[in-house]
């Protein structure tokens, strides 16, 4: 061990402090700020000097959001969506999975290169295509069309996700299941799945995520106000009214709130989901 | 078993992956790769999307796009707005990983800063644009306390002024990506083994040295594969800026993104706009067959 008596070592450790409430400051402040305009009103926001509390607290900017009913439904199209696009990713990379890692086939090497390389895909690239078979399909403006095209971008990871979680369970528990003359499908279902549970939460929250940031798509595949998104009611909100900076902080904290509260639910599936294949 | 029923079950154990795999194939083939080609397409026709029988244009598309200086003003913005990203995701990642993981500081601390320190992360790219257009305002609380404290002598414009606005629209993106970096090297940090650590000691080694010869090597696989995907995904950003800038002021964050977006939705001009998104595609396979060729020599 180090030896710890010099007053040098103190004041490395010092240092170390000062500079970890800096960090804190710069990793922090912006999103306090967001939060306690939330509840200023929209006079005090720009208020000299600024007032680092609300001075007059007040929930009128969160009452306006929840009080309109246009509002109320970007977040019912977003968790709409997000979570159909969930529920029908886990369904289908779970199957995919299964045949990566349990099956040798012709073409799997390639195709787990082909569905890596798929993630790096720009956005801006295949929106213009979609947009073009949107229109043309009669889809536009439609939550289908969201769909379809979020479960395009959070397939391939999840897929990759989900592998890399069933390759950790052992073999011999299915095996056992061919044994006894079951199919694959049914040690799918009867022993695979119930152990499953970590890594579908995982996928799940990741997959759920995505969906939630999703702008691009959102903003050019619909149109009417009753089909937007959160993101898109945001900037929306912006262009609308002479700024109600009240009113845009507490539609980005109530639109934040999902992902905070699966973060501090379930950090390690988060960070599982996040860090080998980024949100943004 | 008999013979047939045997060689009954080797073909349904044959046939089986690929019934598996079906579903994610058709969507990734009918709703990805077919796109790509579509895309391409496009990108030699005259009037896509917008008429039925398009006529074959050649390079037409493409030659518009070089000729097009706002494109080279996109590319170059592009380029700075990722080179400084990475740069600053990963300088900023690594301080922060190397402080919590020092063991000076007491873990109750340590375990409340490391959430802290990743709350940038949980925002999504509109609320932090939504965010920074706040903080950044003329009469915002930047200002106002960088005048009290004397750097600035006057109120300063930083998304509605061309000589800040690129700038700007970095620094909220430094600011919205290095906990990537920082959760990935506080991983990597806690792998290195402890005996390297202890030799080092042993031979009397300085804590500048055990650093340079020891933790950054050992992270630097990650470093190199989070860097490259970073460069890919901060290549493509949209949100950050159509919401703080929209690519103004006088095209001075315009990025390709934003260029292609405009070029697609706003002049309507899908066959110029796909040659556009087709230059993106190219950029970003070139790095993703970096990538992965990376990944597969580890």
């Amino acid at each position: 061990m180090r030896k710890r008596n010099s007053g040098k070592d103190k004041l490395i450790t010092v240092a170390l402090h000062v500079a970890l409430a800096a960090g804190l400051f710069f990793a922090a402040f912006p999103i306090y700020w967001m939060l306690s305009s939330s509840f200023k009103s929209n006079t005090e926001i720009f208020a000299l000097p600024p007032t680092i509390l609300p001075k007059a607290f007040t929930l009128e900017a969160y009452a306006a959001i929840l009080g309109d009913p246009v509002k109320v439904r970007f977040f019912f199209n977003s968790y709409f969506v997000a979570g159909a696009v969930t529920v029908l990713t886990v369904l289908i990379a779970l199957l995919a999975a299964y045949g990566f890692s349990r099956f040798n086939f012709r073409g799997k090497g390639s195709l787990n290169t082909i569905i890596i390389s798929t993630q790096t895909i720009p956005p801006i690239t295949l929106l213009i295509p979609f947009f073009g078979l949107v229109v043309s399909y009669g889809i536009f403006d439609t939550y289908v069309a969201l769909i379809l095209t979020y479960l395009v971008f959070t397939l391939p990871y999840a897929i990759l996700l989900m592998t890399g979680y069933l390759n950790t369970l052992p073999r011999d528990l299915d095996e056992a299941v061919a044994v006894d003359g079951g199919s694959s499908w049914t040690a799918l279902w009867r022993v695979i799945v119930p152990i499953s549970l970590p890594g579908i939460v995982a996928t799940s929250v990741y997959t759920f995520l995505l969906c939630w940031n999703e702008f691009l798509f959102a903003l050019t595949l619909t149109k009417s106000t009753s089909m937007r998104t959160v993101p898109i009611g945001i900037q929306l909100l912006m262009g609308q009214h002479a700024f109600e900076w009240n009113q845009m902080m507490a539609m980005s904290v109530l639109g934040s709130l999902p992902l905070l509260l699966i973060y501090l639910v379930a950090q390690r599936y988060f960070l599982a989901g996040m860090t080998a294949g980024s949100v943004k | 078993m008999t013979r047939q029923k045997r060689s009954h079950h080797k073909l349904k154990r044959a046939v089986a992956p690929y019934l598996y795999l079906s579903p994610s194939l058709l969507i990734i083939g009918l709703l990805m790769l077919l796109p790509m080609v579509t895309v391409i397409a496009y990108s030699f026709q005259n009037s896509a999307v917008l008429r039925r029988d398009p006529s074959f244009a050649g390079l037409k598309h493409y030659q518009a796009i070089f000729d097009d200086p706002v494109f080279w003003a996109s590319l170059w913005h592009t380029l700075y707005f990722t080179c400084m990203s990475v740069i600053f995701h990963m300088t900023i990642g690594m301080a922060f990983a190397l402080m919590l993981n020092s063991d000076r500081i007491n873990p109750t601390l340590r375990n409340i800063l490391r959430v802290l320190y990743i709350l940038p992360w949980l925002f999504t790219a509109v609320i932090i644009a939504v965010i920074w257009r706040l903080l950044l305002e003329p009469n915002g609380v930047v200002n106002s306390i960088l005048m009290q404290i004397g750097i600035i002598g006057s109120k300063v414009e930083w998304f509605s002024s061309p000589q800040t606005a690129l700038h700007a629209v970095t620094f909220a993106n430094i600011w919205a990506g290095y906990p990537l970096f920082m959760v990935s090297l506080l991983a990597g940090l806690q792998g290195i083994p402890k005996d390297f650590y202890e030799a080092a000691d042993i031979d009397g080694a300085k804590a500048y040295q055990k650093l340079i010869f020891i933790t950054i090597p050992q992270l630097m696989p990650i470093i190199i594969s989070i860097s490259l995907l970073d460069f890919i995904w901060t290549m493509q950003v949209f949100p950050l800026i159509w919401i703080t800038t929209g690519g103004g002021p006088i095209y001075s964050t315009e990025v390709l993104s934003t260029y292609t977006y405009k070029l697609a939705f706003s002049s309507y001009n899908l066959s110029q706009a796909s040659a556009s998104a087709v230059v993106i595609l190219l950029i970003s396979l070139g790095l993703t067959l970096f990538y992965i060729r990376y990944q597969k020599a580890r």
